[in-house]
């Protein structure tokens, strides 16, 4: 799976260049996210504009990322396609996730500020 | 009583491991499958499609790997889709329920339990049966189903 990283002074943005985030990737992308996040205690931001597809085991993966942050430090998704809202909404854990209805996109080099 | 005529019928027969599922559902929501069914519908058939594959990588074939075969049918009522496996029966022949644990004020999230919520949630006339050794699980994804 292939992660891309935009990082800001105080935020890190991990956008998700894959369609989908499934069983057969589910554990690559775990494995990504704590090597991308566990540096320093920057806000992540996941971005889903690319992804289309998310099943059981991907939100599953989603939602130990979210853990391993740590509770001050929640993870937030930005973007999310339909079928991926569909599985957030359906399993309740859209109220577990701050969500941006699209990706905050700063200026580029300024730092971004706030949720 | 009306024929309810199909459309359009695929058949695959995949083994079972995680990138064929994979596989599968992108051969059948890319290519195969360009029918008369709404977005939202294609999303809940792929979603409930991918959660009844997984679920028989992951526990009808845990011991020892094997094929399932797949069939998709478009009908005028919608999508009806059949899945069999020579695996392990489902525990006590019979579906699990898909209730989602309650939600904890903070801490220990739920990290799975969310496949047959999401099968019962976006599926209509849900059967499983035992035959022969094999799972004969099928479904209907209703072709107009409402906007998210």
């Amino acid at each position: 799976m292939l992660l891309e990283c935009s990082d800001y002074r105080d935020l890190i943005v991990v956008h998700v260049r894959d369609t989908r985030i499934d069983a057969a990737g589910a554990i690559d992308f775990k494995d990504q996210m704590r090597a991308l996040t566990q540096a320093d205690n920057r806000r992540v931001i996941l971005d889903l504009s690319g992804v289309g597809f998310i099943d059981s085991s991907g939100l599953g993966a989603v939602v130990a990322v979210r853990k391993a942050l740590g509770p001050d430090r929640p993870l937030e998704l930005a973007a999310l396609t339909p079928a991926v809202e569909k599985v957030f909404r359906l399993t309740r854990m859209e109220s577990v996730f701050p969500i941006h209805a699209s990706l905050p996109v700063p200026a580029a080099g300024a730092a971004l500020h706030g949720a | 009583m009306a024929r309810d005529v199909p459309h359009d019928s695929t058949r695959l027969v995949i083994p079972s491991t995680p990138l064929a599922v994979r596989q599968a559902l992108c051969a059948l929501f890319d290519t195969l499958m360009p029918g008369p069914i709404t977005q939202p519908a294609r999303d809940a058939a792929q979603i409930v499609l991918a959660e009844a594959l997984n679920n028989i990588v992951e526990h009808a074939y845990a011991q020892s790997p094997g094929e399932i075969e797949v069939t998709v049918t478009f009908s005028a009522t919608g999508l009806v889709c059949s899945i069999t496996d020579a695996g392990l029966p489902m525990p006590d022949a019979c579906l699990p329920p898909g209730d989602l644990a309650p939600l904890p004020q903070s801490g220990d999230l739920p990290e799975g339990g969310f496949g047959w919520h999401l099968i019962r949630a976006l599926s209509q006339d849900l059967h499983y049966r035992r035959e022969g050794g094999r799972n004969l699980l099928s479904f209907r994804i209703d072709a107009k189903q409402l906007l998210p």
